[in-house]
């Protein structure tokens, strides 16, 4: 049935030289853990990707119980860590899954340069991925503020009086993001919208961009 | 179809769209240039990508499980004793900002030369380390930077660590995500329901509610604007603590003359009934 379903889709759209470019591609020995143990270290990325759809998925279930106001923030992470069923768990693993993407991205980042991957011809690819590492680092910055409680609060605080102290933009930085004089109401509903909508979306197209790249210009060579 | 197949065309088009048929045929990429058995993306390399990502998967939900999320107390901007403290991997950044040759008149050092310099530096990796060398054994300085920005960057995150644990020490303070862990387990314990933390405004308690000013105002139908249980409408004030806004005597007169919305009543009531409603309406205080 499902090979009458595709054959039906692919007389119309013709997609199997799409499915071809997605899947059938031949990946190297090189790279894989099966025949060398130390070929894990290619594993990063594919694992940064992992934890970033678990991201988007836990911080997709997450906005249906978050409110984005001072008063009930906090309430309303209070009441879905211990009221909500798995709540906990769901914040938990968007709380964790936060700093494992820092860290998987890391290591993804170690091995590219260790391994000089990102020589020419691949420029353009490691800078597209160093620009999804400042993405990732503007979302834990984000993110950090939305549970307001005061390690959130006074954390911002101190951020945004860093970002005060860039000569000349500095101030204009700070009351971008702090939408008026203190951090406050104004300051959560940015960073939520920040959060949940700028930065996804910048992150979704450089993701777009960084596999099409890896798709054109295949893995590099073994050394 | 309007136009045949002609191939002294320069361009061939596909079937009777403008999509021009292309040189390039949809065969991928092999890999016999490299050594060794290269496999399929889809299903085979995929399969052994995946058990690696069971392997953190499965890591990864045991952390979940056995650390929740952190939440300390709701933001209060007055608690002034407070320690600011970043999430973890910004603690570099934030160490670098005490130097005081970095800090203070240097800060432009601080925030805008040193990551800057790194992090562009970074950013244009490959435009700086042009040779066609791969290992890095093979190019000296690349790699040597790179340990050095790792272990600084190691060194700062743990002198960070280090400086709050002591400040944790020095002021003798608990982090507040472990206080509430604490007093939540302390209730559960002794069979109590977890200590709410969540603060909701108490309602303003009617002062006097036997009084019979406010017999005289259901009947003349105040109650139907400003709501039976005297907490307002939309644009209608409440008149639970209206004597903490106004005096007798405004009372009274937004009471004879009327006010906006507010119909005058000085045809319905006398003098001594108005009075009689001020003088409750004034006593109508927030409790202290």
């Amino acid at each position: 049935m499902f090979k009458g379903i595709y054959n039906w889709i692919d007389e119309r759209l013709d997609i199997t030289p799409m499915w071809r470019d997605v899947a059938d591609h031949e990946v190297p020995e090189h790279v894989n853990p099966a025949h060398h143990f130390s070929a894990f270290v290619y594993c990063f990325g594919g694992l940064t990707f992992f934890i970033t759809v678990i991201q988007i998925l836990s911080g997709m279930f997450l906005t249906m119980y978050y409110v984005p106001d001072i008063i009930n923030a906090y309430a309303s992470v209070d009441y879905l860590q211990h009221k909500v069923a798995f709540g906990g768990i769901v914040r938990a693993m968007h709380h964790w899954g936060a700093s494992l993407v820092i860290v998987m991205m890391f290591l993804h980042t170690l091995r590219v340069f260790f391994t000089g991957s990102y020589k020419a011809p691949r420029e353009m690819n490691w800078v597209v991925g160093m620009l999804i590492f400042f993405i990732m680092l503007g979302l834990g910055l984000t993110g950090y503020l939305l549970p307001w409680d005061n390690k959130a609060y006074f954390a911002t605080k101190v951020t945004l009086q860093i970002a005060e102290s860039v000569p000349y933009l500095g101030p204009y930085i700070k009351e971008l993001l702090n939408g008026g004089e203190i951090v406050g109401a104004q300051t959560l509903t940015r960073f939520f919208a920040i959060h949940v909508f700028f930065l996804p979306g910048a992150l979704l197209a450089l993701l777009a961009a960084h596999f099409f790249m890896i798709r054109k210009q295949g893995i590099s060579g073994p050394l | 179809m309007a136009h045949g197949h002609n191939s002294k065309e320069k361009v061939v088009f596909v079937g009777d769209s403008r999509v021009k048929k292309g040189s390039m045929v949809n065969i991928p990429p092999d890999f016999t240039a490299f050594p060794g058995k290269s496999e399929a993306f889809i299903p085979y390399f995929l399969l052994k990508e995946w058990m690696v990502g069971v392997v953190v998967l499965v890591g990864f939900l045991v952390l979940t499980i056995a650390h929740p999320a952190p939440l300390g107390y709701p933001a209060d901007p007055m608690n002034a004793a407070f320690i600011p403290m970043p999430d973890w991997y910004f603690l570099f950044m934030y160490q670098l900002l005490k130097y005081p040759y970095v800090a203070g008149d240097y800060v432009v050092l601080g925030v805008m030369g040193i990551p800057g310099l790194a992090f562009g530096a970074l950013l244009l990796a490959p435009f700086l380390d042009t040779g066609k060398e791969r290992r890095f054994y093979r190019r000296p300085i690349a790699s040597a930077l790179m340990l050095l920005s790792l272990i600084s960057v190691v060194y700062l995150t743990k002198v960070s660590w280090d400086h709050y644990q002591g400040q944790l020490e020095a002021t003798g303070t608990k982090p507040e995500h472990i206080i509430r862990e604490e007093k939540a387990r302390e209730a559960y314990e002794k069979g109590q329901p977890a200590p709410s933390v969540v603060k909701r405004a108490k309602p303003i308690a009617i002062v006097a509610e036997d009084d019979p000013a406010l017999e005289l105002m259901k009947q003349n139908n105040c109650l139907s604007c400003h709501a039976s249980d005297l907490n307002g409408n939309s644009g209608i004030p409440a008149l639970r603590g209206i004597g903490d806004q106004f005096t007798k005597e405004e009372l009274a007169n937004v009471v004879t003359n009327g006010n906006g919305n507010m119909p005058a009543f000085k045809d319905k009531l006398s003098a001594a009934e108005i009075d009689q409603i001020a003088t409750w309406l004034s006593k109508q205080k927030k409790a202290e």
